[in-house]
């Protein structure tokens, strides 16, 4: 208890010495996740809301098994993935993103995307069968009646990206196995609290787990305020 | 220059046919609606008055034969301009997560009409609904939904208004309010109205015509007076005397 104290003690020191170190892997932390998080919402939403919209589809069954699939994916294997593709003798080898910021961008996409998918196509498919018909016979056009459904279905489309921020904000398996947790290059929160607590370093460990949670719970904070807007039919 | 001149006639169907997963269950073989007029469609559950309602409104399209609106022949997909002279209100109201307001004021909106806050209050006031205008829907009661429902529709002041079983587990307050702003609307708009009900007493008290439709098909369309006291078919004498008819 007395080291936890101390540890806690010890923290909060460092938050409020804004040590650089520490800052440098908050700032890492913050670009990729939210490039991640930008990534993997720009091509989900529209994917999942398309699949949400649309009733019948050739192969459904086989789509949806292979999506949960997705959503359940281990990290790791993910990252595994990803490292053999990028690996110099691998078809993307050329690019020379292994052990870059690019490389845990494009794990941490890869594990949200089947997540932001799935959960935006449950809840566009939420929305009440008549509500299509009834904003028609109001005169929307297609585009009107997409919108308004999306705004309609906001809450659920907000919980789509807030998981989604979830799984990458709290993902270490991949991003330790392509980026390499190399100090000030690509070491970010999750890689950092692992490498320190092996080190023996708890009290570092502990500010960047406190870190972590004041990132997430400012985030989705974010969403939850800005789920709460009234939306208007454009 | 559309030479287009006004037909007497609002709609005319003709063998018109709705099927779903190969079962037909709408099947017209003439009916013409007149500009103008309030027409009720009566008939027991699942005899296909709100597929009706559908195709008039545009939602879906007839799976065989014709239905001419305004004088034109229909295309699966009609132009937007046609499709917004008509509306419906519809049994369940899906109104939006929104303010009372904003839901009165959707269908404006929808047709860039932003600024037309007077019209959006004047209609709250005819429903009754101006004290509750900032409430979000999900606080209302049923009765309430269905003014504002009532209301998103009268705003648009539509030459069609279509109405599926508007009053339907309504309270008498609600029921007498609902029928006399249906006839209002008729007065004041001359709107043409297609009132779907089995609520036969409702039917005679609001609409000019009668028509009963059974399995899809269209029994008999009479005038009210003779719908009640003469009709020809006998299916008709028996649903509009509280016999069910199957």
């Amino acid at each position: 208890m007395q080291t936890l104290i101390e540890a806690l003690q010890e923290a909060l020191k460092l938050l409020l010495t804004l040590d650089a170190r520490l800052l440098g892997t908050v700032t890492l932390t913050l670009r990729i996740t939210l490039t991640s998080l930008a990534l993997s919402t720009l091509l989900g939403l529209p994917v999942g809301a398309a699949l949400g919209l649309t009733g019948r589809l050739p192969a459904r069954g086989l789509l949806m098994a292979a999506l949960y699939t997705g959503m359940g994916l281990p990290p790791v294997v993910v990252g595994l993935f990803v490292f053999v593709l990028l690996s110099r003798s691998g078809p993307l080898g050329e690019l020379s993103w292994l052990f870059t910021p690019t490389a845990m961008i494009f794990a941490q996409t890869v594990i949200a995307l089947p997540l932001v998918i799935g959960l935006t196509m449950a809840a566009v498919g939420s929305a009440h069968p008549e509500l299509r018909p009834q904003l028609r016979a109001l005169g929307a056009t297609r585009w009107q009646t997409i919108a308004t459904v999306l705004t309609e279905t906001r809450l659920g489309l907000l919980a789509a990206i807030a998981a989604a921020y979830g799984r990458i904000v709290a993902e270490v398996g991949a991003v330790m196995l392509v980026g390499g947790n190399i100090e000030m290059k690509t070491r970010v929160l999750t890689t950092a609290i692992v490498l320190e607590t092996r080190k023996g370093a708890f009290a570092l460990a502990l500010a960047l787990g406190l870190i972590l949670l004041i990132i997430t719970f400012a985030a989705n904070s974010a969403l939850l305020r800005f789920g709460n807007w009234n939306g208007q039919p454009r | 220059m559309d030479n287009h001149v006004e037909s007497p006639d609002l709609y005319r169907m003709k063998a018109l046919r709705k099927d779903y997963n190969g079962r037909t269950v709408l099947h017209i073989g003439a009916l013409t609606i007149n500009r103008g007029e309030i027409m009720a469609v009566v008939g027991p559950s699942g005899s296909g008055k709100s597929t009706l309602l559908r195709l008039l409104n545009f939602l879906e399209p007839a799976s065989a034969g014709e239905l001419h609106f305004d004088g034109r022949a229909m295309p699966a997909d009609p132009p937007l301009a046609t499709r917004r002279k008509v509306t419906t209100v519809f049994q369940r109201p899906q109104l939006l997560n929104r303010s009372v307001s904003a839901n009165v004021a959707f269908g404006l909106r929808l047709r860039g009409s932003v600024a037309d806050n007077g019209r959006v209050h004047q209609t709250l006031e005819r429903v009754g609904m101006t004290a509750l205008a900032q409430s979000t829907t999900r606080t209302l009661s049923g009765g309430e939904c269905q003014r504002v429902a009532l209301a998103r529709a009268l705003v648009l002041q539509p030459e069609v208004l279509l109405l599926d079983e508007p009053t339907a587990n309504l309270d008498p307050y609600n029921v007498n309010l609902i029928e006399s702003l249906i006839g209002e609307q008729h007065l004041l708009y001359n709107a043409s109205i297609v009132l779907v009900t089995h609520n036969v007493f409702q039917a005679r008290r609001l609409a000019q015509r009668c028509a009963l439709l059974l399995d899809g098909k269209l029994i008999e369309v009479a005038p009210t007076e003779t719908f009640f006291e003469a009709p020809t078919d006998a299916r008709v004498a028996a649903f509009v005397g509280g016999q069910m008819v199957y």
